[in-house]
């Protein structure tokens, strides 16, 4: 009964990671930038929510509210600011180590005013948990939330690209931007949208992962963005429903190996299925096989 | 004379798309001969097969002899097949002369350890390199320009040097791909007399793509036409050039 | 004849050489006259071991092409083997700059081997799939090194992964890796002097690897891998070549820092992906592919924060700020194209001209 228990757990740390995936993913997909500082964003959104509920006893969806606002414009003014000036850098390395030392900024901005002591969060989430099997499993509101939006951002995402005018922009320019412009597509508009929606959900990730592991420092965004890149890379870099599956896969894989295993080498074992499968799909479970022009 | 590159039955498919279909060609040593054809209809894919860049689905390849089919790349051009791109490929960071050395990869050697630790035979082996480029630099005008950046160079001199570095390799074959693509009249017909001066002095057998006419029926002693993947004609140039169905199907009227 | 490039390079190779050179030479006047606080001379290893740790990166990323995030991990492979072989040989070789030269070399070696292995798999996935399982494999050695307990006594070597207690060990055996807590007691070998020869030996390694036909062969497969086995270059054997060697002057420079401390553990920060990105940044910054910017890169970026001390809670805010700017100032094609046209050469030809 328990390796239920520790699959619905690995199923709901999955869907965090899974949401943040997405964010990497399509900024990846669209902006071809890996944006090395969103798993900061996550801490932003966190400690926004810290701030407005812990601190300052504002109620649990104003917090929310307010971390998904202050998260969004974030994600956008650093797009402005510091990607788009070096999209046409003579090196693609350029606009990587530019996000590193967002990231950096982030975090020390966070050090500064917070500071670095542990943070107790208190979860924003009101719905009581369910038990089933007499009591056997006992499965968290936390997670039962953290579940259904996952589920709910999938949908929405999927219909939003397919559905909408600007979806159907954002994939256009993940073709071909060049092509895009030509076709009078906004390309700036659209990359600006697309940091705007993963800095969303990077904020709503953060609600969720702090409300489940309710501990908060300035670092508290690091390893489970660079957890959820990995995610990202394993789906398939660039594919949505890639960004889920490897997102719920990886969340399986730590909690399972930090039951059965040992918990200082889930992390290991996490990097090791992952290396294993890219040797055997060298572009990852859905991912492309871009071919040369030779 | 015999067959330097005896090819029969090649042919490959992408998808559910025959991209080569029954392709056979026999070019004998010393000539000068031309692929022609419609966009698309197959010509880089059938250099691609020749360099192992794909592996055929059915065919043999043979040069000089030995059958070369479905080798590696690297292999065939040990073998003796040289080629240029039709996007020119330069390794843009590195001096013309670099370029050059490049391509001496495998004829000139030395270890890895006599390198670093600038061992007498580093000097030796470099030396003769630096010569030996630069006579190859020279047969293309390109001497004055030695230590510049590969992408520093006009358009018309990257091509040649795509070409030097190719020499470099001392092939028994060379394969030239739409070698005076974006050149105008003057460099088209600079750039015949070198090709007929590299199968002259280098001892080369030299099988070419174009779509440049002049440049075809001025230096290639055989054609062969191809169409969507199939031969369409093959033969001796004028008569190629002059068969209904090529002008048809690829000259216009 | 016309004169050849080599007198060129050879040219910029000298005064690389001779700034490290000239920067010892201070740097020990300095120490001897007593003008250099003791937190500097604190940085001074550290220092070599990041400009290692930065010419070596860039080998692969600069020279190959390939972005590797898990350099940390052939440091940490270096420092563990290099510190194990030095606390076992304690007692056995009692000459330290001998023992140390072997730990250096069994460093050195080790995270080669490990370069190898890990490099043949890997090399052949493609640029950010490569970025990220360069990194998976730096956090998978800290991890293994974290659980690994390895204990001597007049047996031998007893090894575990569980804890110390089952390693067995006789009343007189002693635990040399323990686990989490790494390794105690490492003999403080590791010098500025040593230090700064090691760097010149791995620049001796890199730069005339970069100017001989396996550079040649290793660039020509960065700047167009189809063009590069066109001409019959073998892309497997100059990719794991310069992948290896990178490895193996990382893991040098991890047995230069082991010897520097008294406990040797394998945190998140000294040995996790944040490292690996740390030098990535010197790389970057410095100019990829080029070797003396990694250097003059490594010394600034680490004084960096040490220099901004007096803005104590500032400091690291200052340093991303100026990474940032400098990185937008350096890369932004706008901005490249107005430093140009406002470089102090153009505007002396401008005002020529109207005269």
């Amino acid at each position: 009964m328990s390796f239920i228990s520790y699959l619905i757990n690995g199923i709901s740390l999955g869907s965090v990671y899974a949401i943040i995936a997405l964010g990497y993913t399509m900024v990846y997909g669209i902006a071809k930038m890996l944006n090395f500082a969103h798993g900061d964003v996550i801490m932003v959104g966190g400690f926004t929510i810290f701030f407005a509920v812990s601190m300052q006893g504002l109620p649990p969806f104003v917090g929310i509210l307010l971390a998904v606002v202050l998260c969004t414009i974030l994600g956008i003014t650093i797009e402005y600011i510091a990607y788009r000036p070096l999209r046409q850098a003579a090196s693609s390395l350029a606009v990587l180590i530019t996000a590193i030392g967002v990231s950096y900024l982030l975090q020390n901005l966070a050090l500064l005013i917070f500071g670095a002591n542990t943070k107790a969060f208190t979860s924003v989430v009101t719905i009581p948990a369910i038990k089933l099997a007499d009591g056997q499993i006992n499965i968290s509101g936390e997670t039962i939330v953290t579940i259904i939006s996952c589920i709910i951002i999938m949908i929405g995402l999927t219909l939003f690209i397919n559905k909408t005018k600007a979806g159907q922009a954002m994939l256009a320019v993940s073709e071909d931007k060049g092509a895009a412009q030509l076709m009078g597509i906004n390309v700036n508009g659209t990359i600006s949208l697309t940091f705007a929606i993963g800095s969303a959900l990077a904020a709503i990730a953060g609600m969720l992962l702090c409300s489940a592991y309710p501990s908060l420092t300035p670092y508290t965004g690091s390893m489970p963005g660079i957890k959820a890149f990995v995610a990202a890379v394993f789906g398939g870099i660039g594919s949505i429903p890639g960004a889920l599956i490897g997102g719920v896969v990886l969340g399986i894989i730590e909690i399972l190996g930090k039951a059965y295993i040992s918990s200082q080498m889930a992390d290991a074992i996490v990097f090791m299925v992952l290396i294993i499968v890219l040797l055997v799909k060298p572009t990852g479970i859905l991912g492309k096989k871009i071919q040369e022009k030779v | 004379m015999a067959a330097l590159l005896e090819v029969k039955n090649l042919g490959i498919s992408f998808g559910g798309l025959r991209a080569v279909d029954d392709f056979d060609v026999s070019i004998k040593k010393g000539q000068l001969y031309g692929l022609i054809g419609p966009n698309g209809a197959g010509k880089t894919t059938v250099f691609n097969l020749l360099t192992g860049v794909y592996k055929p689905s059915e065919g043999i390849i043979k040069l000089d002899g030995v059958n070369i089919t479905g080798l590696k790349t690297i292999e065939i051009n040990k073998a003796g097949i040289a080629r240029t791109f039709q996007n020119i490929r330069l390794f843009k960071e590195l001096t013309v002369l670099d370029n050059v050395k490049a391509g001496l990869h495998n004829h000139y050697k030395y270890s890895t350890v006599e390198g670093i630790l600038r061992l007498p035979g580093y000097f030796k082996t470099e030396k003769a390199m630096n010569e030996r480029a630069m006579e190859l630099l020279k047969v293309f005008e390109l001497d004055e320009e030695a230590n510049l950046l590969a992408s520093n160079l006009p358009y018309g001199k990257q091509r040649k040097l795509e070409i030097a570095r190719a020499l470099a390799t001392e092939p028994k074959l060379l394969l030239l791909d739409e070698p005076a693509a974006g050149m105008n009249p003057n460099e088209t017909i600079e750039l015949m007399n070198t090709i007929r001066f590299v199968r002259d002095n280098f001892d080369m057998t030299i099988l070419l793509i174009e779509h440049d006419m002049k440049l075809v029926s001025g230096i290639c002693e055989e054609l062969t036409v191809l169409n969507f993947g199939r031969i369409l004609a093959q033969g001796e140039t004028s008569a190629v050039l002059n068969d209904p169905q090529v002008i048809t199907a690829y000259l216009g009227e | 004849m016309k004169k050849i490039r080599l007198s060129k390079s050879l040219k910029d190779n000298i005064i690389t050489y001779g700034i490290v050179i000239l920067a010892y030479i201070i740097v020990q006047i300095m120490v001897s006259s007593g003008n250099m606080s003791s937190l500097m001379q604190g940085l001074l290893v550290p220092l070599c071991v990041y400009v290692i740790l930065a010419v070596s990166l860039n080998l692969t990323v600069g020279i190959l092409g390939e972005l590797s995030l898990g350099h940390a991990g052939f440091m940490c492979v270096g420092a563990f083997t290099g510190a194990f072989f030095s606390k076992c040989m304690e007692d056995v070789i009692t000459i330290g700059l001998l023992r140390f030269i072997l730990a250096i070399l069994i460093g050195g070696i080790s995270a080669a081997v490990i370069g190898f292995l890990i490099g043949m798999p890997v090399l052949r996935l493609k640029g950010d799939y490569l970025a990220i399982v360069t990194l998976a494999f730096g956090e998978i050695i800290k991890n293994i090194v974290n659980v690994l307990y390895i204990g001597k006594d007049s047996n031998g070597l007893h090894i575990s992964m569980k804890d110390s207690l089952s390693l067995g060990l006789e009343p007189d055996g002693k635990v040399i890796i323990n686990g989490a807590q790494g390794i105690t007691g490492t003999p403080k070998d590791s010098t500025f002097t040593i230090g700064v020869i090691l760097i010149i030996i791995t620049l001796i390694i890199v730069l005339n690897l970069i100017h001989s036909r396996d550079g040649r062969a290793i660039m020509a497969i960065r700047d167009n891998l189809i063009a590069a086995e066109s001409i019959g270059i073998n892309i497997t054997k100059y990719k794991l070549m310069a992948f290896s060697i990178s490895a193996s002057l990382a893991g040098i420079a991890g047995v230069l820092y082991s010897h520097n401390l008294n406990s040797l553990m394998a945190t998140p920060k000294n040995f996790g992906y944040n490292m690996s990105i740390m030098i990535l940044v010197f790389v970057v910054l410095g100019g990829i592919g080029n070797i003396r910017g990694s250097i003059i890169a490594a010394v600034v970026l680490t004084l960096l924060p040490e220099l901004l001390r007096g803005l104590s809670n500032y400091r690291m805010l200052i340093y991303a700020i100026v990474l940032i700017v400098m990185m937008l100032f350096n890369w932004s094609p706008k901005l490249v194209e107005l430093r140009k046209r406002f470089s102090p050469r153009r505007l002396l030809n401008k005002t020529r001209e109207v005269q």
